[in-house]
């Protein structure tokens, strides 16, 4: 429910260990509330979410500590320069500095490691996110619009850490408007409409386990 | 061992930002020195009355700093969305509290030492019974700072955050307000005596503000 509007009336999704999921549909439709429900900054009112096998309404924060979410926003601190935004994350969530190294080099941030969030462009500062997500180590990656404001070099990046998220044993759900990228890293879409879940594509029946499972009922 | 840690980890970065963007401090000292400076102008030919006033401008000139520096730290957490950035990082609300009332808390005694010296100076105010001012101070300051930033999360993700934190934060901390002038005034009047019980009060309001943010914020962060 946003406000009084039922956002994800009879959405049904199951994402299994190792899928890119792509979820498509027009604005509105309700792709941005499911992934903020997956990172379990939502909660149902009614339904079912389970993410990582944990029950969100019980344990939302044992769920938020293994997924990262790449949103329309930062999350980060303006005032604070880039390296202390990513080593606040990596901290705070139980990381080392070098992790928080790490990823800025894979984004190819480096080079403004010491510059504010607030003197970033915007393709900088997605790939900020995409670093703070990185040094999260998350088993389900959560990215919404992720290719918007990235130039070919970001693309690239972007791509790369899609690729390998399933090698790593991760799981990635990404939502884009951006169809023939997106569906170049997708293993299966999912189109979503007015907050109903369509199957464009069917996943192949696999063993592997399911990460994600979301009923949301009017 | 962790929560205090991640309490750290909250305030450091808290006050990494207002020491690197001196927001709240080029709001918050420039008014309380108009105020000392005003009634000093004011008041000047009825020296008696500046000193019976010194306590209470001291702390009205506190209190609007309270109002700012809360305002403050949860405004940084609404730009860009840094508040859904915490509840991520699966910090346990109670944590997340104490730093940020901390990080208010090390902000208003920055406040209160300027202030102090302006009021001693302009004021001719002798310092007397300097522990009972320091236990006040302390304890005053640290009420002040975990009320205010109980409220502040409540306000936190509303358009109309400016207006509602003075709304809610003021009465809230009316018994701190008394019970901080009533002790400074006991105390430069060079009976410390008096001021004692009125620490005591203080000090009680400031434990039951920290444990009942500790406990509330958390659920207070995920509906805001």
């Amino acid at each position: 429910m946003l406000g009084r509007f039922p956002a994800l009336a009879g959405a049904n999704l199951e994402v299994e260990t190792g899928e890119v999921v792509l979820l498509s549909g027009p604005n509105g439709a309700g792709k941005t509330t499911l992934l903020r429900l997956c990172a379990g900054l939502l909660a149902l009112r009614a339904g079912e979410a389970e993410v990582l096998g944990v029950n969100l309404a019980v344990e939302p924060r044992r769920v938020r500590r293994a997924v990262a979410l790449v949103g329309h926003e930062t999350f980060c601190y303006d005032d604070l320069t880039v390296a202390e935004n990513i080593r606040f994350v990596a901290r705070s969530t139980g990381r080392r500095a070098a992790d928080a190294d790490d990823a800025l080099e894979r984004v190819g941030l480096q080079r403004v490691a010491h510059t504010a969030h607030g003197r970033l462009s915007q393709g900088q500062r997605r790939r900020l996110s995409l670093a703070n997500a990185l040094v999260r180590k998350p088993r389900l990656l959560l990215l919404d619009e992720p290719h918007a404001g990235l130039d070919e070099h970001g693309r690239a990046v972007l791509a790369d850490i899609v690729r390998s998220t399933p090698a790593e044993g991760g799981t990635v759900i990404l939502a884009s408007h951006e169809l023939d990228l997106a569906r170049r890293l997708a293993t299966r879409e999912v189109r979503i409409v007015a907050g109903q879940v369509h199957a464009a594509t069917a996943a192949a029946p696999t063993a592997a386990p399911v990460v994600a499972e979301v009923e949301a009922r009017a | 061992m962790s929560f205090l840690r991640d309490a750290l980890l909250v305030a450091g970065k808290d006050l990494r930002i207002e020491r690197r963007s001196r927001v709240a401090l080029q709001q918050i000292v420039p008014f309380g020195g108009v105020v000392v400076l005003l009634f000093a102008f004011a008041l000047d030919s009825d020296r008696t009355l500046l000193h019976q006033a010194a306590p209470g401008l001291f702390w009205a000139a506190v209190l609007l700093a309270v109002v700012l520096a809360v305002g403050r730290s949860f405004a940084i957490e609404e730009a860009n969305r840094a508040r859904d950035g915490l509840r991520l990082s699966g910090l346990d609300g109670g944590s997340i509290f104490l730093g940020k009332a901390a990080a208010v808390a090390v902000e208003l005694f920055l406040l209160e030492v300027i202030v102090g010296a302006a009021v001693v100076v302009l004021y001719d105010v002798s310092v007397r019974g300097v522990v009972v001012l320091l236990c006040a101070a302390v304890a005053a300051t640290v009420g002040l700072a975990a009320t205010g930033t109980v409220y502040g999360v409540l306000a936190g993700g509303l358009r109309a955050r400016e207006t509602l934190v003075p709304l809610l934060v003021l009465p809230a901390v009316t018994p701190v307000m008394l019970g901080a002038t009533r002790s400074f005034q006991a105390a430069l009047d060079g009976v410390p005596g008096d001021a004692w019980p009125w620490v005591q009060l203080l000090a009680a309001f400031a434990v039951l503000a920290v444990a009942a943010g500790t406990v509330a914020f958390g659920p207070l962060l995920e509906e805001a």
